[in-house]
């Protein structure tokens, strides 16, 4: 809310309403109809995933060492947003960017897998358009995918934000709201993980 | 590469009745603009009203919206009936069958998404922050932001009547046949992309309010405090936010399997339609309850307000609005008990429906006990609720009837069918936000409705409705599917005949709505609400002036009970005036909802069209305008003491008068 932390430390607390902590509420509502897009997604998975029209199922496509790389690095980068939401709350304003470019680093490694296996399945023949499995298994984690790449430009949002401005209040607000983003897409990824990679790969 | 993709010349349908509207549309637009230029009114139309973050002027132009695409659909539903009326005994009629499917398709999609929703939350917009003593909405710049979503979806919708076509599928599109095979126009596209983005304006509406009721109450007012509209309306919002995403789901793959050769949905390679119509509906169920629990909501206030009493069961009240909004998410199987599902799978979605009959039960008890030994006050609202209460009970026992699966076998996919859920939502949801509408318009625009014209639009849709749509019940156990757009069964005629009669008395229920707001606009000064309180109303919103200061409450009121206002009336603590007031902190208006609302009235048509350029222009553009309003400066200012205090001695200076 705009020039709101200068020039408003005026006395009216009483009709002052915590804009802070209404973003995180709308925010983490807003991830809960994220879920439900996500829930409708592994939903229809679910049901398609059997379909593979006579190509290729999950067993013959899912390379596990090399999603357990891209894993590792989304569930890395947690940790480091991690570190850089206590440098934010200690108002500490290079460790901060330090651990969101670490962050970015971890996350464009994570996209970058996910880019090489799309492009090495399509260039094998097995793109979406293939069968209902590989049209579902592309939408689900490319839907993940998106999500962490909309994560990322944030990321450089923030990180210039925070560059130029240092660490203000509004600031930290969205940086939370950040965090509760990227630690939900963990979350999410470890579904994928567990439900499409190695279900799928058993 | 071609810089206007499919769209060429073509695209322009050279159909007669289309081009006649295209033409009206045209002289009204024209006149409309050449009006507005020599009254020197776009200025102040985009200062006041485009771009302002003011929760009561959203709802105004909300519900502007509303009437304009009512207008819309209602030709729509004219045209359907008088097609059936005259294409009897084998006549062809005069609208073809690709237009009378779009047609169909047009009106369901207006109805329920362009007119039925916007109504809704324009209403929510304009009263729910009032009655719990707030002074705006939690993000007041999304609510503007998803306004203008709402009309970019409706552009979208009409562009499609003179540019291409819109889609034949009917409104629910299943696939196979809105796939790209049996579809390869135009139409789906536009239906996509209408309701992609409108559908997101919603889910930012409903986690909006939310935050809103959660976090912006008056002091002491505890969430069963609130007021039984703003608790509906919070039910609405919650199946809103758990319901939307998932048609976002079903449209996204549908709009995969159109546009990228994915197969979610296509009869080959091993995709399955059902999974879309179980999305839709798992969607599409809850929405029904999105659209007619504020409206319960709307004769609770109207009933309690004109009997002079409490509500009777405020409590249960809302515990069945929280039952409604549970089991209404457990019954969509119900829209396709001929999927195949087993038995006992149909047999539980039955049970689960016909359970919803009970708590919608005890709210029609609560209605009644409410208005048992009071004095009842037949205004106009009171009117649009009794009128509810008759025939939403028919429409609720033809859907229990319809929840028999064994029954449903005979009945589905009949005008049968279509005869129950207009019962329910003309019944319900419209006659609650007519009855809304005329209840809180002397709030919102600070004068009132004609009356005498209020009541002829209540009997004529009252009968209209009766007329027209009982007539499809009958029809529905003759054995006439839906959809049919020429008939040749010498039995069906006179109900088909008596039906169209109906829509014309419909429409001049109508036409007296536009009446009495023409003629409570031209006697304005006769009709002022001066005292803010027209119908010794209970809750906060009648307290303040109408139409209600710009800043909503100068101090925030402290609530004791459920009916705040009329508790403050009791103990002599309403109308105080104060010594002296503290600055209010106000949102500053933003151009940046309409602009992005613009961008994506673009980027729908540009991806309809297959313009690839316009698309990621417009989508990038709209990135860049979020983030640009992200980091805006002067996104707000504060009102001063005086100029507070000068509004409200004005307004209690009123009150004194009488």
């Amino acid at each position: 809310m705009g020039t709101h932390a200068a020039a408003h430390h005026d006395a009216h607390h009483e009709e002052h309403h915590d804009t802070g902590r209404m973003t995180t509420l709308g925010f983490w509502i807003y991830l809960m109809t994220d879920c439900i897009l996500f829930a409708s997604f592994f939903a229809t998975y679910a049901v398609l995933f059997m379909n593979t029209a006579g190509g290729v199922s999950g067993k013959d496509i899912f390379d596990l060492n090399l999603i357990a790389g891209g894993t590792a690095a989304l569930l890395l980068s947690s940790i480091t947003f991690g570190f850089a939401m206590i440098s934010a709350y200690k108002n500490n304003k290079g460790g901060t960017l330090l651990w969101l470019f670490v962050t970015f680093l971890f996350g464009l490694a994570f996209i970058g897998i996910e880019l090489y296996e799309f492009n090495h399945l399509i260039h094998a023949g097995n793109g979406p358009s293939s069968s209902a499995f590989l049209t579902a298994f592309f939408s689900l984690v490319g839907l993940h995918g998106l999500h962490v790449t909309a994560g990322l430009l944030w990321i450089i949002v923030l990180f210039i934000d925070i560059a130029k401005r240092g660490l203000k209040d509004r600031t930290v607000t969205r940086l939370s709201c950040l965090s509760l983003f990227w630690h939900f897409l963990d979350v999410i990824w470890i579904c994928v993980f567990s439900f499409v990679y190695l279900m799928g790969a058993m | 590469m071609n810089l206007l993709g499919k769209l060429s010349w073509d695209a322009i349908p050279y159909d007669p009745i289309v081009l006649g509207t295209l033409a009206v549309v045209a002289v009204g637009g024209a006149a409309l603009f050449v009006f507005m230029t020599l009254a020197k009114k776009w200025g102040w139309l985009w200062r006041e009203w485009l771009t302002s973050v003011d929760h009561k002027r959203l709802g105004i132009m909300y519900i502007i919206l509303a009437f304009v695409m009512l207008i819309r659909g209602f030709a729509d539903a004219i045209m359907m009936r008088t097609q059936l009326a005259v294409a009897t005994n084998g006549s062809e009629g005069y609208l073809p069958p690709e237009h009378y499917d779009q047609i169909f398709t047009a009106h369901g999609v207006i109805m329920i998404i362009f007119m039925a929703m916007p109504f809704m939350i324009g209403l929510m917009n304009i009263i729910l922050p009032l009655q719990i003593g707030a002074r705006d909405v939690a993000f007041p710049f999304l609510n503007n932001l998803s306004f203008w979503l709402a009309v970019s979806g409706a552009l979208l919708v009409n562009i499609s009547l003179g540019l291409g076509e819109f889609a034949m599928t009917g409104w629910v599109a299943y696939p196979p046949l809105s796939g790209l095979e049996f579809s390869p126009g135009v139409g789906v596209d536009y239906y996509i992309w209408a309701l992609q983005i409108s559908g997101i304006g919603t889910t930012l509406t409903g986690v909006n309010f939310l935050v809103t009721v959660l976090k912006m109450r008056a002091p002491g007012m505890k969430l069963m405090d609130m007021p039984i509209f703003t608790w509906t309306c919070t039910w609405a919002n919650v199946l809103i936010v758990a319901s939307f995403p998932i048609l976002t789901a079903a449209l996204a793959m549908l709009t995969l399997d159109r546009y990228l050769d994915f197969h979610f949905f296509t009869n080959d390679a091993g995709g399955n339609s059902m999974m879309y119509i179980n999305l839709f509906w798992a969607w599409g169920h809850p929405e029904v309850y999105i659209l007619v629990l504020p409206a319960f909501g709307i004769f609770s206030e109207i009933v309690s307000t004109f009997t002079g009493k409490r509500l009777f069961g405020y409590k249960s009240m809302v515990y069945a609005s929280g039952a409604i909004s549970i089991l209404g998410f457990i019954v969509w199987l119900h829209h396709f008990f001929t999927m195949g599902a087993s038995a006992n799978v149909n047999a539980f979605f039955g049970i689960m429906t016909m359970i919803i009959a009970i708590p919608t039960g005890v709210k029609l008890f609560n209605w009644l006990f409410t208005m048992y030994k009071g004095r009842v006050r037949l205004e106009v609202p009171m009117l649009w609720t009794l009128g509810f209460m008759v025939i939403f009970t028919i429409g609720g026992m033809t859907g229990v009837l319809l929840a028999v699966p064994g029954a449903n076998y005979v009945l589905h996919n009949s005008l049968f069918l279509i005869a129950h859920f207009h019962n329910t939502i003309i019944g319900g949801a419209v006659f609650g936000y007519l009855a809304g509408f005329a209840f809180w318009f002397p709030k919102a625009m600070g004068f009132h409705l004609d009356p005498k014209y209020g009541k002829i639009s209540f009997w004529c849709w009252t009968i209209g409705f009766l007329l027209a749509f009982m007539p499809l019940y009958v029809l529905g156990f003759l054995g006439m599917t839906r959809r049919l757009n020429q008939t040749d069964n010498p039995d069906w005629n006179i109900w088909l005949y008596i039906a169209a009669v109906g829509a014309f008395v419909i429409a001049i229920g109508i036409a007296a709505q536009f009446i009495q707001l023409f003629l409570g606009f031209k006697n304005k000064d006769k009709n002022l609400d001066k005292t803010g309180d027209p119908w010794n109303g209970h809750t906060l919103e009648w307290s303040l002036a109408s139409p209600p200061q710009f800043y909503n409450f100068a101090k925030l009121p402290q609530v004791e009970d459920i009916d705040a206002f009329t508790d403050m009336k009791e103990k002599g603590t309403a109308y105080q005036r104060h010594e002296s007031y503290a600055p209010i902190h106000m949102p500053s208006n933003t151009n940046a909802g309409p602009i992005m609302g613009l961008l994506a009235t673009a980027m729908g048509f540009a991806l309809v069209w297959h313009i690839w350029w316009l698309a990621g222009a417009s989508f990038i553009g709209l990135i860049v305008a979020f983030i640009c309003r992200a980091y805006a400066s002067n996104t707000d200012y504060y009102v001063q003491p005086d100029e507070v205090a000068r509004i409200e001695n004005e307004h209690l200076d009123n009150v004194a008068k009488g």
